[in-house]
């Protein structure tokens, strides 16, 4: 097994967020997680990015034969999980060059893979931009500084591009996005699938599951996964909404 | 490497004969202490001029009646000055290590991460290299190069040597040797420095760097700088080196002075990074400096950058005295601490002529039990009208054990100047933090990363090649502390 959650519950702040969860995802499968705001979608994918605010009250996790407890957050990285958030943050004065340069060095030096020079790095760089319809001078900004929603999106993406995860989690990348640059982020994502990496995708629109097909589909309410088929759940959802689920 | 050294030891060799009372002093180890002896030592040492001896010896009868100034956010025992040595003598010529295997291992590391090579390591850690240093001989080049245009560039005891007049004329225009105690401790004894001297029009084709300089003699721990710049010049002047310098002196009391002529420009940047003292707060070097300079002239321009990660205490304000109208006086810093270190900088703008303007970006990380203050004044004297002063003062503590203080004051006696203040205190983003490491980046690559992008409007400040070292030193200043 790729990725395995076995019951897992997490609790923040005295709240349970997240109740009983389980997921199971296999190499070359596309995943997506639908369900209501505040339904604990974020939380399951900070949780798998490792972020330290919560607490895990019970289950296990494991992820590529790891246990993922035993790994910290860039631990998790380098071993191929990437997090495109929902709410990327503005890092001012650092440029995202030599910021994904030294990203994607930590990774093969993990993997005992030679380190890429700058001048292959750059190139690398500029072709994924113009793939994703990036402007080259968006690549001397600070990152995601003073970007719009869209730019930030589009931002995730293209870091996903350059550092190829076998996981890659994509938390609410479609919201934000008018229907040309979700045809352009999704065009990205199915570039980049091949049968040996996995996706796991949450929306709660399914606008974007006309362009990403996924495997399964799951729907999560209240902390659990309450039900989980293929993509005719998503119809169901389009059509009746969340609330036979709940 | 050594040749100024030598002609130094030499000189001084000829001088024995002269002057009898030096036999009676021990050649190698200089007395401890300061009294009227200790500067005639220096000052026969230097073979200077009688004018220049009586100006010590005036400096140090002011010293003797002034007490230190009150340590506003430092706390350090009182200093001894009668247990410190006042002339440095030529390091150790006897003591220097034979090869890098003598030297601190942690400090070789350190150069390592700098990407320093070899042979630079050799001589920045005053290991006796047989090797010609190639920067020896590019200064050389260079010399000849800066002499075709008038420029004057050399240590400051050849210029009290050979260019008197303008020596006399303003060695302490700027800052009086009766300022304060430092600057009064410094004129008595300094020993070393820097002198520039632009001519008029003539814009120095290269950054000036002490750091050519210091591989051929050492500085001492009273530096003394003057720099000149004439009608419509322009000189960039970088201080110092990045390496990393150990110094078993205790206090530093450089003066650094800069006078820029009608429409005259000065940039002068800094990169201090001695010995801040070890996890403990044990050793380390107390850096008390005095910089200042003066837009003497109409559109003149001076404008400081420093970084600042080293010395176990800091205390250091460089200012301008913004005299000629419409002159633009500028301070662009980032101060470090970590550990136990403590720094109290900023900066000083008096308003003197009509539209002066003055721009001050202050950046102050703490870390560890550091405690790191700004301290700025920024004064309008009656004439100053129009005159206007931007300040910006950012405080990034990491961890919870360090401090930041921020202290702006601001004196106006013309109505119609313009201040504008800006300030923020954070604490490092948790955010942020996670976001990078998300990307696989280490939690002390991302508070480097972090911490640099915090910087960047000063350190961009930086002539280049310099910039991108300043930054490695800071990633550097960093560590240990994370985590
Ligand atoms: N840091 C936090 N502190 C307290 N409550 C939180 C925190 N983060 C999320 N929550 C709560 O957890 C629940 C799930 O949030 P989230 O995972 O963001 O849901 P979704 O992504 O599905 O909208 C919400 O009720 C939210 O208010
Ligand atoms: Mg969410």
């Amino acid at each position: 097994m790729f990725l395995e959650i076995k019951d897992l519950s997490v609790k923040i702040e005295n709240k349970n967020i997240l109740k009983s969860l389980n997921l199971n995802i296999n190499k070359g499968e596309v995943h997506a997680i639908m369900g209501p705001n505040g339904s604990g979608k974020s939380t399951l994918a900070n949780v798998l990015a490792g972020k330290e605010d919560y607490e895990i009250l019970n289950g296990k996790i494991n992820f590529k034969d790891n246990d993922l407890f035993d790994l910290n957050i860039e631990e998790r990285a380098q071993e191929g999980m990437f997090l495109a958030f929902q709410y990327p943050v503005e890092i001012p004065g650092v440029n995202i060059t030599p910021f994904l340069h030294s990203a994607i060095n930590s990774k093969r030096k993990r993997m005992n893979e030679d380190e890429i020079d700058n001048l292959s790095f750059a190139k690398l760089l500029k072709s994924r931009a113009s793939d994703l319809g990036i402007n080259i001078d968006m690549l001397k900004r600070s990152v995601n500084t003073g970007f719009s929603g869209g730019e930030k999106k589009r931002y995730e993406i293209l870091q996903m591009s350059i550092l190829n995860p076998d996981l890659a989690i994509l938390d609410e990348t479609d919201s934000g996005l008018d229907i040309d640059a979700l045809k352009i982020v999704t065009d990205g994502v199915n570039k980049l699938k091949t049968k040996n990496n996995s996706f796991l995708i949450i929306t709660h629109y399914q606008k974007l599951l006309d362009y990403i097909k996924p495997d399964y589909v799951h729907v999560m309410v209240n902390g659990s996964i309450v039900k989980s088929g293929g993509s005719e759940i998503a119809a169901e959802i389009e059509k009746d909404g969340f609330q036979k689920f709940q | 490497m050594n040749s100024e050294t030598l002609n130094t030891l030499d000189t001084y060799s000829k001088n024995k004969y002269k002057y009898g009372f030096v036999t009676e002093i021990d050649n190698d180890k200089p007395q401890k202490g300061l009294n009227e002896d200790t500067i005639k030592f220096i000052s026969l040492k230097k073979n200077e001029p009688e004018w220049m001896l009586e100006w010590r010896l005036k400096a140090f009868s002011k010293w003797k009646k002034m007490k230190d100034p009150k340590w506003s956010n430092l706390s350090f025992p009182k200093i001894d000055y009668q247990d410190i040595y006042y002339y440095s003598a030529p390091k150790g010529f006897d003591k220097k290590p034979k090869d890098l295997s003598e030297v601190d291992p942690k400090l070789i590391e350190t150069y390592n991460k700098l990407g320093i090579p070899l042979e630079e390591q050799k001589v920045l850690a005053g290991v006796a290299v047989d090797v010609v240093f190639d920067s020896v001989s590019v200064a050389t080049t260079y010399k000849g190069e800066l002499e075709k245009l008038g420029i004057i560039f050399c240590s400051i005891g050849e210029a009290i040597q050979k260019h008197a007049d303008l020596i006399k004329k303003y060695l302490g225009s700027v800052i009086p040797p009766g300022d304060h105690s430092f600057s009064a401790l410094n004129s008595a004894v300094f020993t070393d420095g820097s002198f520039v001297y632009i001519p008029e029009g003539v814009k120095c084709p290269m950054e000036l760097s002490t750091y050519f300089r210091i591989n051929a003699e050492n500085t001492g721990q009273f530096e003394r700088t003057l720099i000149i710049a004439d009608k419509g010049s322009y000189v960039s002047y970088l201080e110092g080196c990045t390496a990393p310098k150990r110094d078993d002196n205790q206090l530093h009391a450089a003066n650094v002075e800069l006078i820029a002529l009608e429409d005259a420009e000065i940039k002068y940047s800094t990169v201090q990074n001695w010995y801040p003292g070890d996890e403990d707060g044990k050793g380390g070097i107390y850096n008390f400096v005095t910089k200042r300079g003066l837009c003497a002239g109409k559109n003149s321009k001076i404008s400081w950058t420093q970084v600042e990660t080293g010395s176990a205490i800091t205390w250091k304000y460089p200012s301008c005295i913004l005299k000629g109208d419409n002159s633009i006086g500028e301070f662009y810093s980032v101060a470090i601490t970590n550990n136990f270190q403590q720094a109290d900088t900023g900066t000083k703008m008096t308003h003197i002529g009509k539209n002066t303007k003055s721009k001050i970006i202050s950046k102050g990380i703490s870390l560890g039990k550091s405690q790191n203050t700004y301290r700025g004044e920024v004064s309008f004297l009656r004439k100053a009208e129009k005159a206007r002063n931007y300040t910006q003062c950012d405080s990034l503590l990491v961890g919870n054990q360090c401090g930041a203080h921020t202290v702006p004051y601001i004196e106006s006696k013309n109505n119609t100047a313009v201040i504008e203040h800006e300030a923020s205190t954070s604490k490092i983003n948790e955010d942020q933090l996670y976001y990078c490491r998300q990307r696989g980046l280490s939690h002390e690559e991302a508070v480097s990363l972090i911490v640099n992008g915090f910087c960047k409007q000063v350190l961009q400040e930086l002539p280049m090649e310099f910039a991108v070292e300043a930054q490695k030193l800071v990633s550097i200043s960093l560590e240990g502390s994370v985590g």
